[in-house]
C-alpha cells in the first residue's frame, strides 16, 4: 500500500515536470512566432510607410492658348515645324496667369514648377489633333518632381525641398486655388523607367517580369515534372541514379549568382544570344528552378500511396498507365505548389539577372522575348540605388508590387492545393 | 537425396536472428518436429492444375523467404493459405502474378507454370499475366474515383468495351455478382473512398472481376474488415468458387474453414502441409500444423 502511494507520488512530481516542461516549450514557441511577425510587421509598416506616397501624383491644370505666333507653328501636320516650334511658351505663359503675383520677371522660376516633359505632351497632342492649333484648351501636366516631392513631403526631414521660398508660396497658392493637384499616379503602372521620377513607372519591368517567368515556366515545369517521373519511376536504382539525385540536391543549394555566370558565359557568350532579354533571363531563372520543382515532384510521387500503384498493377495496367491514371493526378497538387513556389523564387531574383544584363536602364515597354527589359527585383534595386529620394519612394512602392505578385502567387498555389487534393 | 537434408538447426539460427515473431513458436514447438525442406506432407498435387508450381524459391537479397516449394493449384478451386506472420504465404502469392517484380531485391527461382506456361519466362508479358490473374488485397484499395470508374478501369484500360453500352454491362455484372449492385446502382457517379471499409473492399473484388480473370488472388482480404463486411466477403468467395480459381492468404483459421477446398500451411518459408481443408484442421498430419491450428503458437 505504501509502496502505490509513494510511486503515485513519484508519478505526481514527474508529472508537475512535465507539465512545466510543456509550457515552457509552449511560451519559446510563441515567442518565436512574435519575434517572426514582429519583423514582418516592421517590414510592412516601413515599406508601406515609404511607399505609400508613390501612388499619389501631382499635377496641374492649365488652360493652354495654343496660339499659333507665340509657337512660331502655322501647319501643325508639318513635322519639321513641328520639331521647331516652341511648345513651352504657351504653357509658361497660361502658368503665370495662375501664379498670382507673378510676372515676366519671374518666368524661369515659374516655369521650373511645370515638368520638363510637360511639353512634350503638348506637342504629341498637337500631333494628334492638328486642330487644337489656335484654340484654348484645358491640360493637365505633371509638375516637375520637385513640386510632387514638396508637395508630398513639406516638413519632413529626410527630404530636401529644392524650391525656393517664392515658389513654394506660389505652390501653396496654386494648390488652395485647385490648379494644383494630388490624385492617383497611374504615371507607375503605364510607364517604364525614366530619369525623371514623377514619369518613372514599373510597366516595363512588370510585362518584363511576365515574359521572363513566361519562359521560366513553360520550360521548367514539364522538364522538371518529366525528369521527376523518370528519377522516380523509370529510372533503375543504382549508383548513377543515386550520383543525379545528388547533384541536384546540390544544384538546389548553388548561389544564384552562378548560374548568371553560367547565363552569361553560355547563352550569351557561346550561343550568341543578345543581352537584357527576357529569353535568356528565362534560360537562367529555368536552371535555377529546375531542381525546387524537381525535388518537391519526387517528393509528391512519393507521397502517392503505393496501395494505388498495386491496385492498378494488379488489374494489368501497364507502367505507363499506373503513371498517367493514377500517380500523376494524384502527385499534380503537389507539384503545382512546389512549382508555384519555385516560380515565386524566380520572381524574386535578381542576382543572375544582373549578369546578363537586365540591369540596364530601359525606357520602353518590352514587347517580346527578344526585347532589352529589365524585371521588378531589378528596378527595386535600381531605383533603391539612386540618390534621388523621390526614386526612392517608387522603389518602396515596386517592392509592394512585387510582393503583392508574390503573395497572390503563394495564394493560388495553396487554393490549387486544397481544390485539386484527393483523399483516400 | 542430398537436397532432402534436415534444416532444423540452420532454421532456428537463420530466423531466430531475423524474425523475433515467430522465437516463442520454437519454445514450444515439439521436439519430434522436423521441417524437411521440400518434402510436404498431405496431397500437395493435383490431376488437373490451373498452377503448376515446382521447386520455387524467393530471395530478398540474402535472404530465403520462400524454400523450395513445390504445390499444384487446380482449376475452380479455393485454396487457402495459412501460417504465422513472416512465413512467406503472401509472398508465394505474389509470386502467382508477378507483383514482386516491382521489388527490385526480390528475385524469384523455380518452375512456376499457369496452364503449363512459364509465368516468368522473359518473353512473357506481365501485363497479359495480371488480366488473367487477378488481385485483391489487404487493405481496400479502390482509386479516389468514382465507383464506375472503379470497376470500369480494367475493362478499359484493356479495350473489353468497345461501346458505352457494353462497359455498363461490364459494371453492373461486376457489381451484382461482387454482391454490390443494391447499394451502388444509385450512386455509382460518387467517389469511391467515400464508402464503408467492407462495401470497399467488394467494390476492389468488383474491380478485380470486371476483366474477367482465370483466377483470383486475395491477399488477407478480410482483415481490416468488421465480421458483418467479412461475412459478406466470404459468401462472396463461395459464389465465385464456380467459375474461378481462387487463391487466398488469411490469418483466420475459421475463415480458411469455412471458404476453402484445401488449405495449404506455410511455416518459415517451408510448405509444410496441404490436404483437403477439413482433414487439415480435423485430422493434420504434421505436428507443426497441429500446434498452429490448435492455437499454440501464431
Amino acid at each position: 500500500m505504501t509502496d502505490r502511494n509513494t510511486q503515485a507520488e513519484i508519478i505526481r512530481q514527474s508529472l508537475k515536470r512535465r507539465y512545466r516542461k510543456e509550457r515552457r516549450f509552449r511560451a519559446y514557441g510563441i515567442l518565436a512566432i512574435a519575434i517572426a511577425l514582429s519583423a514582418l510587421v516592421v517590414l510592412f509598416v516601413d515599406i508601406i510607410g515609404k511607399g505609400h506616397t508613390a501612388f499619389i501624383k501631382t499635377t496641374v491644370t492649365l488652360e493652354v492658348d495654343i496660339d499659333p505666333e507665340m509657337m512660331y507653328l502655322d501647319d501643325a501636320t508639318d513635322e519639321r515645324q513641328l520639331r521647331m516650334a516652341d511648345f513651352v511658351e504657351p504653357l509658361v505663359q497660361a502658368l503665370l496667369r495662375e501664379v498670382p503675383g507673378a510676372t515676366e520677371a519671374n518666368r524661369d522660376a515659374v516655369r521650373d514648377l511645370l515638368n520638363p516633359y510637360a511639353s512634350n505632351q503638348l506637342r504629341d497632342a498637337l500631333k494628334e489633333n492638328p486642330e487644337l492649333l489656335g484654340t484654348t484648351q484645358t491640360m493637365t501636366f505633371l509638375t516637375h518632381t520637385n513640386v510632387d516631392v514638396y508637395v508630398k513631403h513639406a516638413g519632413d526631414e529626410d527630404y530636401s525641398i529644392k524650391l525656393s521660398d517664392r515658389q513654394q508660396a506660389w505652390v501653396d497658392q496654386l494648390l488652395d486655388k485647385g490648379v494644383i493637384e494630388t490624385s492617383f499616379n497611374d504615371v507607375l503602372f503605364s510607364r517604364g523607367d525614366s530619369r525623371d521620377p514623377s514619369r518613372a513607372g514599373i510597366l516595363g519591368a512588370i510585362v518584363g517580369s511576365l515574359l521572363t517567368m513566361f519562359v521560366t515556366l513553360i520550360l521548367s515545369f514539364p522538364i522538371g515534372v518529366a525528369a521527376a517521373i523518370y528519377l522516380e519511376e523509370f529510372a533503375p536504382q543504382n549508383r548513377f541514379t543515386d550520383f543525379i539525385e545528388v547533384n541536384i540536391n546540390n544544384l538546389a543549394a548553388v548561389p544564384s549568382i552562378i548560374f548568371g555566370l553560367l547565363g552569361l558565359a553560355v547563352f550569351i557568350n557561346l550561343f550568341g544570344m543578345p543581352r537584357s532579354v527576357p529569353l535568356v533571363g528565362g534560360l537562367v531563372l529555368t536552371l535555377m528552378t529546375l531542381p525546387t520543382i524537381i525535388i518537391s515532384s519526387r517528393a509528391a510521387i512519393k507521397s502517392v500511396p503505393p496501395s494505388i500503384r498495386e491496385a492498378a498493377e494488379g488489374i494489368g495496367a501497364s507502367k505507363m498507365q499506373v503513371v498517367l491514371h493514377h500517380v500523376l493526378p494524384l502527385a499534380l497538387p503537389g507539384m503545382l505548389t512546389g512549382s508555384i513556389i519555385g516560380m515565386a523564387q524566380a520572381l524574386g531574383e535578381t542576382a543572375p539577372l544582373l549578369l546578363i544584363g537586365m540591369v540596364a536602364f530601359i525606357v520602353d515597354v518590352p514587347d517580346g522575348f527578344l526585347d532589352s527589359a529589365t524585371v521588378l527585383p531589378v528596378q527595386v534595386f535600381l531605383w533603391a540605388g539612386s540618390p534621388e529620394l523621390a526614386f526612392i519612394e517608387r522603389a518602396s512602392a515596386a517592392i509592394m508590387v512585387l510582393l503583392a505578385f508574390l503573395i497572390s502567387m503563394n495564394a493560388l498555389a495553396i487554393w490549387l492545393r486544397k481544390r485539386l487534393e484527393r483523399r483516400w | 537425396m542430398s537436397t532432402m537434408n534436415t534444416l532444423k538447426p540452420a532454421v532456428d539460427k537463420e530466423v531466430g536472428a531475423s524474425r523475433d515473431t515467430v522465437v516463442p513458436a520454437h519454445e514450444e514447438r515439439p521436439e519430434s518436429a522436423v521441417i524437411e525442406e521440400a518434402k510436404t506432407v498431405g496431397k500437395p498435387f493435383s490431376d488437373d492444375p490451373k498452377f503448376k508450381l515446382r521447386n520455387v524459391e524467393v530471395f530478398y537479397g540474402q535472404d530465403r523467404a520462400i524454400k523450395n516449394i513445390s504445390l499444384d493449384i487446380a482449376r475452380n478451386e479455393v485454396i487457402a493459405f495459412i501460417g504465422p506472420s513472416g512465413c512467406g504465404k503472401s509472398t508465394f502469392l505474389r509470386c502467382l502474378n508477378r507483383m514482386n517484380d516491382s521489388i527490385d531485391i526480390c528475385r524469384v527461382r523455380g518452375s512456376l507454370l499457369l496452364d503449363d506456361q512459364n509465368i516468368y519466362d522473359s518473353k512473357r508479358d506481365v501485363v497479359e499475366l495480371r488480366a488473367r490473374v487477378g488481385m485483391v488485397f489487404q487493405k481496400p484499395n479502390p482509386f479516389p474515383k468514382s465507383i464506375y470508374d472503379n470497376v470500369a478501369y480494367g475493362p478499359r484500360i484493356h479495350g473489353l468495351a468497345n461501346r458505352k453500352s457494353d462497359l455498363d454491362d461490364i459494371v453492373e455484372n461486376s457489381l451484382r455478382k461482387a454482391g454490390l449492385w443494391d447499394e451502388a446502382k444509385d450512386r455509382l457517379d460518387a467517389t469511391a473512398t467515400g464508402m464503408s471499409g467492407g462495401q470497399q473492399q467488394r467494390l476492389c473484388i468488383a474491380r478485380a472481376i470486371a476483366i474477367s480473370p482465370e483466377v483470383i488472388l486475395m491477399d488477407e482480404p478480410c482483415s481490416a474488415l468488421d465480421p458483418i463486411a467479412t461475412a459478406k466477403v466470404e459468401e462472396l468467395i463461395a459464389e465465385m468458387s464456380e467459375s474461378y480459381t481462387i487463391v487466398i492468404v488469411t490469418h483466420s483459421m475459421q475463415q480458411a474453414a469455412r471458404v476453402s477446398h484445401r488449405t495449404a500451411y506455410f511455416h518459415l518459408g517451408h510448405l509444410v502441409e496441404v490436404n483437403e481443408t477439413n482433414k487439415v484442421f480435423t485430422a493434420p498430419e504434421h505436428e507443426l500444423t497441429e500446434s498452429y491450428i490448435t492455437g499454440r503458437f501464431g
